[in-house]
């Protein structure tokens, strides 16, 4: 092992008097040199940036497919967009890291290219909880989520119950009390069965001994029009969705399912304030790769998501949009992954979904 | 009036260097992208989205915007010439500017489409200028039944559309229909109509494999059958003259551009709907109100610039649910306001209050960005003509090469470039046997459409039926769709009494 | 084969279509759900009922010879167009086969060497000059200009170099 990075030591060395004199010749003028210095450059990039990463030994070698469970214009299309972005801006990959949606099948088509993408070291994908609902309620699909090497977990989306301002609806009390009152009849909306709204909405029904009518639409923006449009009664929205229409005063939150309140919501109580503890749901943006990928492409990419945590832009992201930046790695993450798919198997068998 | 000073200085902020030449940039990118069959202003504005935190987000937003305005440009380009449409908004552009391509009138069709663009777009930004924040809360009202009765009238508008075999191009809808329902059913959260368990069927069958399928590989077949190895297909010429009389000819397309920019504006800003029924509206009541309905289908100039400057107003139109209620239209609207939230601004009801220089800055954009696709489009007429007179040989294993990689680009997917062969060889030996395929193309469109807002109202209103007509905006629509679907019928059986023969063929 | 027999064998495949479109609907709830309205394989299945209905009256129309095509008893696709056809939709159908073991640009560029110089007659300096241009500017305009990936197979190594040129 010590013999080994020693070797590569050398041959890092080596590499660097090679950029110097490479560069010298471009200052002659020549086209061959020019090129050989484009080419040099990059080699000299790499080097530069070797010491940040000491223990990156394994580096790109094409451009990055970044493979996005869900359709465009969604919370984890937008991160995912704002995480190339950051890598692109701040020089964390010296190859492009290229987006592209695989919402097929409620995220089922982007698992399974996955899968059969194992041993390729140039995908990556963000995921949402579909992650763990849809290979259990798919399970012809072929996917295995334990095959895939977890990368990192970047941040925990949060989940409020949302109904329209014009409501009357000041509690969660009045809000059981009318749900009662409309037997049945009473319109939830959600982005489609199976999808983490449609459990949310299946926990609040047990938890309260409610009955609602769930209709989906595509997407949370969507949903959030629809409320506020009033053709559904109320919605559990994450804060992004809503936030714009909660500033201009057309809807209102009731209850944050967290264990602490939202700094963006400060007078919203959490499901535990109100005697519910056990109302609390989380949706994880986490990063993970192919199955079965070497070791040094594992640390490098997590050290590239490392990079792109730590940034402000993430920083200020998550603040504005209510999220909790929670970092997850290695072991740790498979370990999270490997208990929320129990949890939601759990959840998934108990609103009926399977 | 208090809007007029906020409009200058958003024209002015337009005008600065940097963001001037952000507008001439995307307007030439987006002209190109929007040509390409299968690429449209999605893949310019996706793709771009980053280049753009160079620079800062005010001229971003005017650089993506009039990426998106010069690819919908773009896209008549490639329906006019090819006979492909890029973007499903194009669709209808095809219907007569196809034809009129093929008679050597492609300069006065792609003449036609870029001032139909112009007055629709123009149209649209001052109605969007004017009346933002009202229509804002119009399209609120929008929910489930009045979408699903909006989506009855865009299907009204087929008759017609069809060939002279009617049970042949029922047959050739109901296909576009089951075709569109393929993937995932988003009520009860279950795969649907997965053949054969290919993973690739999981996101459906894209609007676009199907319309590069019949349009690309198919329309190709077809004419290397016409040709049979002649190198000419279609006859053209190019002349200062010829342009001239082009422009002046435009004069009978008063009408059918003012109508095709208020019911495209109108569709653009329903979250819903968007351009591709805006644009099919227009063509169909074009059509409708027309006194030569025969001609249409057959290169009537009017069937070019209905849809066109229907599309461009609606593309505009779709920029207003996306900045005032955060819902994107589209998915090109929906990474423009990916765009937008990660610089920090939060669309919504509160952006024309908190971020005043932003909102007129890009509005002050769209009239530029406007003027400037259309002289940038008509400098580039001669060259597009140029490209046609390429020998068909060397033209049609281009053009298979463009719907390959063209097919492939969307989703990444050799799974759908299979497809688009095989929906390409159907597509001929349909059309050959006289089965129209225009319908098929546009129900796959409208179809998830009209299904899932049927099942939401459904869904509502607990099985009832009538909640379609309880709904005042829905009933006037359903009442409308009701005329278009049986003014056509009326006319053509007065039509055929007089002349004792059977109606024009589509 | 004439155009009436061609009618013939088109409406029977798609009526055929139609009864395999609405088994694999039905693997869904083609019913009416109490207080929810249709579920999720209605749709489809009824659709594709009616393409079958739809097949039905051709048929008949067909029997009777209303159609124009049942009246035609010309071939369906004649000598001269088949020759042109058949080699056109198999090297297409090989261009897509060979993409997926040595990647879209080796198989354009094989693709436009026999289109253009087998089927289009034209000379070896434009064959192998547009074979050679179309395959570099379809890489430039998608992987460095629009960062689309295309599928390269087992060439994928051939392009790392030109990647740490382009980015």
């Amino acid at each position: 092992m010590t013999g080994f990075t020693a070797v590569r030591r050398v041959f890092g060395v080596r590499r660097v008097f090679g950029v110097r004199r490479v560069v010298g010749w471009t200052g002659s003028g020549k086209r061959l040199g020019k090129w050989l210095g484009a080419a040099a450059l990059c080699a000299g990039l790499a080097v530069t940036a070797a010491p940040d990463a000491a223990r990156a030994e394994w580096q790109p070698k094409r451009p990055i497919q970044f493979v996005i469970m869900a359709g465009t214009g969604g919370g984890a299309d937008q991160i995912a967009r704002l995480f190339q972005s950051i890598i692109e801006k701040e020089d964390f990959s010296r190859v492009p890291v290229i987006p592209i949606n695989k919402p097929g099948g409620s995220g089922a088509e982007a698992l399974r290219f996955l899968q059969d993408e194992a041993g390729n070291e140039h995908v990556m994908m963000i995921t949402l909880n579909s992650l763990f609902t849809t290979p259990q309620l798919n399970p012809n699909l072929g996917v295995d989520i334990a095959t895939y090497t977890p990368i990192a977990r970047m941040a925990l989306d949060t989940f409020q119950l949302w109904v329209h301002a014009d409501s009357g609806i000041q509690s969660l009390d009045d809000y059981i009390a009318q749900v009662k009152q409309a037997g049945g009849s009473w319109k939830m909306g959600g982005t489609g069965k199976g999808q983490e709204d449609s459990l949310v909405t299946a926990m609040l029904e047990q938890e309260f001994g409610l009955k609602m009518t769930y209709i989906p639409f595509p997407g949370g923006g969507t949903v959030a029009k629809n409320l506020v449009g009033k053709h559904i009664d109320s919605t559990v929205n994450n804060p992004a969705e809503q936030i714009a229409f909660y500033e201009a005063g057309r809807t209102r939150p009731l209850m944050t399912m967290t264990p602490e309140r939202l700094e963006m919501l400060p007078d919203v109580p959490t499901s535990g304030e109100l005697g519910h503890p056990e109302l609390v749901y989380y949706m994880q943006r986490s990063i993970v790769a192919a199955p079965e990928i070497s070791d040094g492409a594992r640390q490098w990419y997590t050290e590239l998501m490392r990079k792109v945590y730590e940034s402000d832009q993430w920083k200020e992201y998550t603040a504005s949009e209510g999220l909790f930046r929670e970092w997850l790695e290695g072991d740790e993450l498979a370990a999270y992954f490997a208990e929320e798919v129990k949890k939601h198997k759990k959840l998934l068998a108990s609103t009926g979904a399977m | 009036m208090e809007l007029i000073q906020p409009l200058i200085d958003g024209i002015f902020i337009a005008l600065e260097p940097i963001n001037l030449a952000m507008v001439i940039l995307g307007v030439l990118i987006g002209l190109f992208v929007g040509a390409m069959p299968g690429l449209g202003s999605v893949n310019g504005v996706a793709i771009l989205l980053p280049v753009t935190f160079l620079v800062p987000p005010t001229a971003a937003i005017i650089f993506l915007a009039a990426i998106y305005y010069g690819a919908m440009y773009g896209g008549a380009i490639s329906s006019v010439m090819l006979g492909i449409p890029g973007a499903s908004t194009a669709v209808a552009t095809t219907f007569d500017g196809r034809p009129m391509a093929l008679k050597g009138e492609a300069d006065r069709a792609l003449v036609a489409a870029a001032v139909a663009s112009f007055v629709g777009g123009t149209i649209s930004v001052i109605l969007f200028t004017l009346f933002a924040p009202p229509l804002a809360e119009f399209a609120l009202k929008f929910g489930p039944p009045e979408e699903f009765a909006l989506m009855v009238l865009a299907f009204a508008t087929f008759v017609g559309l069809g060939g002279s075999d009617i049970s042949k191009t029922i047959f050739s809808t109901l296909l576009g229909l089951v075709l569109a329902t393929v993937g995932l059913d988003i009520v009860s959260g279950q795969p649907r109509l997965i053949f054969f368990d290919l993973p690739g069927f999981y996101h459906g069958i894209n609007f676009l494999v199907l319309a590069i399928g019949i349009y690309g590989i198919g329309e190709i077949l077809w004419t290397l059958e016409i040709s049979q190895g002649r190198v000419m297909v279609s006859k053209v010429e190019m002349s200062i003259k010829r342009m001239l009389d082009a422009f002046r000819s435009l004069k009978v397309t008063v009408k059918s551009t003012l109508a095709g920019s208020l019911i495209g504006y109108f569709m653009g800003i329903l979250p819903a709907a968007g351009a591709t029924p805006g644009s099919l509206v227009a063509y169909g009541m074009a059509k409708s109100f027309s006194k030569d309905p025969e001609s249409f289908g057959s290169g009537n100039i009017n069937g070019v610039t209905a849809p066109e400057s229907a599309n461009n107003a609606a593309s505009t139109g779709s920029l207003l649910p996306m900045l005032t209620l955060g819902i994107p239209g589209s998915p090109t609207t929906a990474i423009l306001l990916g765009g937008m939230i990660i610089w920090g601004l939060r669309p919504g009801p509160l952006l024309f209050e908190n971020n005043p220089e932003f909102v007129w800055g890009l509005i002050g954009s769209l009239y530029i960005a406007n003027v400037f696709a259309m002289l940038i489009n008509l400098a580039f007429v001669p060259v597009f003509i140029a490209v046609l007179k390429l020998p068909f040989t060397i033209l049609a294993p281009v053009i298979f090469v463009l719907c390959v990689t063209g097919g492939y680009a969307p989703e990444q997917s050799m799974h759908d470039v299979w497809l688009i062969l095989l929906f390409g060889v159907m597509g001929y030996l349909l059309r050959k046997l006289n089965y129209p395929v225009a319908p098929m193309v546009l129900a796959i469109v409208l179809g998830p459409l009209a299904e899932r807002s049927l099942r939401q109202s459904l869904l509502g209103s607990q099985g009832d039926m009538l909640i379609f007509v309880e709904r005042p905006l829905s009933a006037v629509f359903l009442l409308l769709g009701l005329a278009l679907f049986v003014y056509p019928i009326v006319q053509m059986a007065r039509h055929k009494k007089r002349q004792g023969g059977p109606a024009g063929e589509g | 084969m004439t155009v009436r027999t061609a009618e013939l064998g088109m409406t029977l495949l798609l009526a055929a279509l139609s009864v395999y479109l609405m088994v694999k609907s039905a693997e869904l709830e083609i019913g009416w759900i109490q207080g929810e309205g249709p579920g999720g394989g209605a749709w489809p299945f009824w659709l594709a009922a009616g393409m079958l209905a739809c097949c039905a009256v051709t048929l008949v129309r067909w029997w009777r010879g209303l159609t124009p095509e049942s009246r035609n008893l010309e071939a369906f696709v004649g000598p001269a167009t088949a020759k042109i056809l058949g080699p056109t939709v198999i090297s297409i159908a090989v261009m897509l086969g060979l993409t997926h073991v040595i990647g879209i640009y080796v198989a354009i560029l094989i693709f436009l060497l026999f289109y253009l110089r087998f089927m289009g007659r034209h000379s070896w300096t434009l064959t192998v000059s547009m074979s050679l241009i179309a395959p570099v500017v379809t890489f430039f305009f998608f992987e460095a200009a629009l960062r689309i990936l295309l599928p390269k197979g087992i060439t994928e190594p051939l392009f790392y170099p030109l990647y740490s040129l382009i980015y």
